[in-house]
């Protein structure tokens, strides 16, 4: 009687604990974990996302995906702009995250400022470079700031139709899309910078080290991981970038601009094609899996080395 | 001879150092100005004037675009939505992180795992089948539709902040309370909330950026321009009025200046949050 009065507390004990998680879960499940399965089901799928029945179709989707040109011409635009994100960025980043870490005078004033585009959102930041980057004239003055500047400086051979033209425009959203960034990367990187231990900086310098030795065999081993964690976070952000893309340059130019979540966007919206934006979203989640993991490895690779 | 020599390459690089990062910073700047600017300009001036200070201050623009571009009420929507958003994930995420790190329950590390789970999977493209879910629950185009969206998008890393933050607190304080008759749901109002408020300032700036810069379930969940948030109803406008720059400037400010001025205010635990995240991630 006693053992059994004892369970049924533990059990109402137990319940009343779970409901101090039920509503999360709720809610993730409702809006997480649902569609998480249905983009699976969708993807099999033909539908117009208007009427209620839809067409199993296997396979189909994501074999016509395969032999999507225009698809992989979008995975390699993102792939463009990661790469300048890596490079560009995350070097700026670490440069001025090397300048900050010092006894240096308004080092507050510098957090506070390059974290100021990453803040913004991508609406903003693109509307303001498009503004920037005009390329029309009247009374046979260049609008947009920086046209206007070339011809100023005696530069006017540099004049372009930056958001354009296909050569260009997708440049002019890497370099955007790093400079609303690299705040963020110089944030974290200093922080990485701080946690490491100065005495190691003077016992090296004891044995003799110069500063690029202090940089090359103190600063960049230590570093590893945070750089790790900076590099993962710019490949994922950079290959699903896409805001900055509608706010700079919109849909219309052709596929010169595409990247994969506007394909996605565009194939739910555009055509109609639900199940066929559930493929990509499918095939994209699986690559972008893929290379954080093989950045894991790798760097797991050159921690043993 | 030497010290002088010593002195003058200091001060040389310490010059070269802070013109680096002076020119990063005007960088960073220089949009946010040319923005301002513009928006005090008219239609007439603001294609021949490049002058850094425009001769004829205009503050028109920002009322026009208050009112008959919207603004007022893309403004008044994405406050609602920031502030709903936010109280829900505080309230939702700290009653979770607080069972999972306190209280105990069958299935409780598989439930926080699922959470944890959810952050590493990145999933591009669900808003396709949560565009469907919204139809089919009558969800889309209300209000209470975003911000249920919207607070699971924020939910999973908020409860993992939290039970870390909850892990690593001592239990005194409520175990004092229990001893004086509080119940677990007295404990984690009146105990643990309040001592957690260090990581809810974390959780409520990251979580109200991330509203408040919110486009692309604005732009499939909503259709009614009274129900849209800011960074949506800018590109209406956009859309709409393409040539009109000084009022789409002054419209960017009004999206912009909230943002930046909670920034300003909240800088240090931005910075704070982003770091414990490097270095715990």
């Amino acid at each position: 009687m006693q053992l059994k009065n004892f369970s049924w507390f533990r059990l109402q004990d137990h319940l009343k604990n779970f409901s101090f998680v039920l509503p999360a879960i709720l809610i993730f499940c409702i809006f997480y974990i649902y569609p998480f399965f249905d983009i699976f089901r969708l993807s099999f799928h033909e539908w117009n996302g208007i009427t209620p029945s839809m067409k199993y179709v296997g396979l189909q989707n994501l074999q016509e995906l395969m032999k999507d040109e225009v698809w992989w011409q979008a995975m390699g635009h993102a792939a463009y702009i990661t790469f300048i994100a890596l490079t560009f960025q995350n070097v700026l980043a670490f440069a001025l995250a090397l300048a900050c870490d010092r006894e240096i005078r308004m080092k507050r004033f510098y957090r506070v400022v390059f974290f100021i585009p990453p803040v913004l959102s991508e609406v903003v930041v693109g509307l303001i470079w498009q503004w920037i980057l005009y390329a029309g004239m009247q009374d046979g003055q260049h609008i947009g700031l920086l046209n206007y500047w070339l011809t100023q400086t005696g530069l006017p051979h540099l004049v372009h139709n930056w958001l354009s033209d296909p050569k260009t425009a997708l440049t002019c959203i890497a370099i955007v899309h790093s400079w609303k960034g690299f705040g963020w990367g110089f944030i974290m990187l200093l922080a990485g910078l701080q946690t490491i231990d100065r005495q190691l900086y003077e016992a090296a310098r004891v044995d003799g080290a110069g500063s690029w030795k202090l940089f090359t065999n103190v600063t960049i081993p230590m570093m590893v991981p945070v750089m790790l964690v900076v590099v993962i976070l710019t490949v994922l952000g950079s290959m699903q970038v896409f805001v900055l893309v509608l706010s700079m340059v919109g849909q219309g130019l052709g596929y010169h601009t595409e990247v994969p979540v506007t394909r996605i966007l565009s194939a739910m919206t555009g055509t109609n094609r639900f199940g066929y934006a559930c493929a990509m979203g499918i095939n994209f989640g699986v690559i972008l899996i893929m290379v954080s993991v093989a950045f894991k490895w790798l760097s797991n690779r050159m921690k043993q080395a | 001879m030497e010290t002088n020599k010593y002195m003058v390459q200091r001060i040389t690089k310490g010059f070269l150092v802070h013109m680096f990062l002076i020119i990063f910073a005007v960088t960073c700047l220089f949009p946010l100005f040319w923005m301002l600017r513009s928006a005090l300009m008219t239609n007439e001036t603001v294609f021949t004037d490049k002058s850094f200070i425009p001769r004829a201050i205009n503050f028109g623009n920002f009322a026009q675009a208050w009112t008959e571009g919207n603004f007022g009420i893309y403004f008044f929507n994405s406050l609602l939505y920031t502030t709903c958003v936010v109280v829900g994930i505080v309230l939702v995420a700290s009653l979770a992180a607080y069972s999972f790190s306190r209280l105990d329950f069958p299935g409780k590390n598989f439930f926080f795992y699922m959470f944890v789970a959810a952050m590493m999977i990145p999933l591009p493209g669900s808003f396709v089948p949560l565009y469907r879910l919204m139809t089919v629950l009558g969800l889309i185009n209300t209000r209470i539709g975003y911000i249920l969206c919207m607070i699971n998008v924020g939910l999973s890393m908020s409860i993992l902040l939290l039970k870390t933050f909850f892990d690593k607190m001592p239990s005194d304080l409520e175990d004092a309370a229990r001893i004086d008759g509080c119940g677990r749901l007295g404990i984690w109002w009146h105990v643990a909330l309040p001592l957690a408020r260090p990581a809810l300032a974390v959780i409520v700036i990251f979580n109200s950026l991330n509203v408040w810069n919110e486009y692309i379930l604005a732009t499939l969940l909503l259709n009614d321009k009274s129900l849209m948030p800011l960074q949506r109803g800018l590109m209406v406008f956009q859309g709409s009025h393409s040539v009109d720059y000084p009022l789409l400037m002054a419209g960017l400010t009004i999206a912009a200046i909230p943002i930046v001025v909670i920034y300003l205010a909240m800088q240090k635990h931005i910075v704070k949050g982003l770091s414990s995240g490097a270095i715990v991630g």
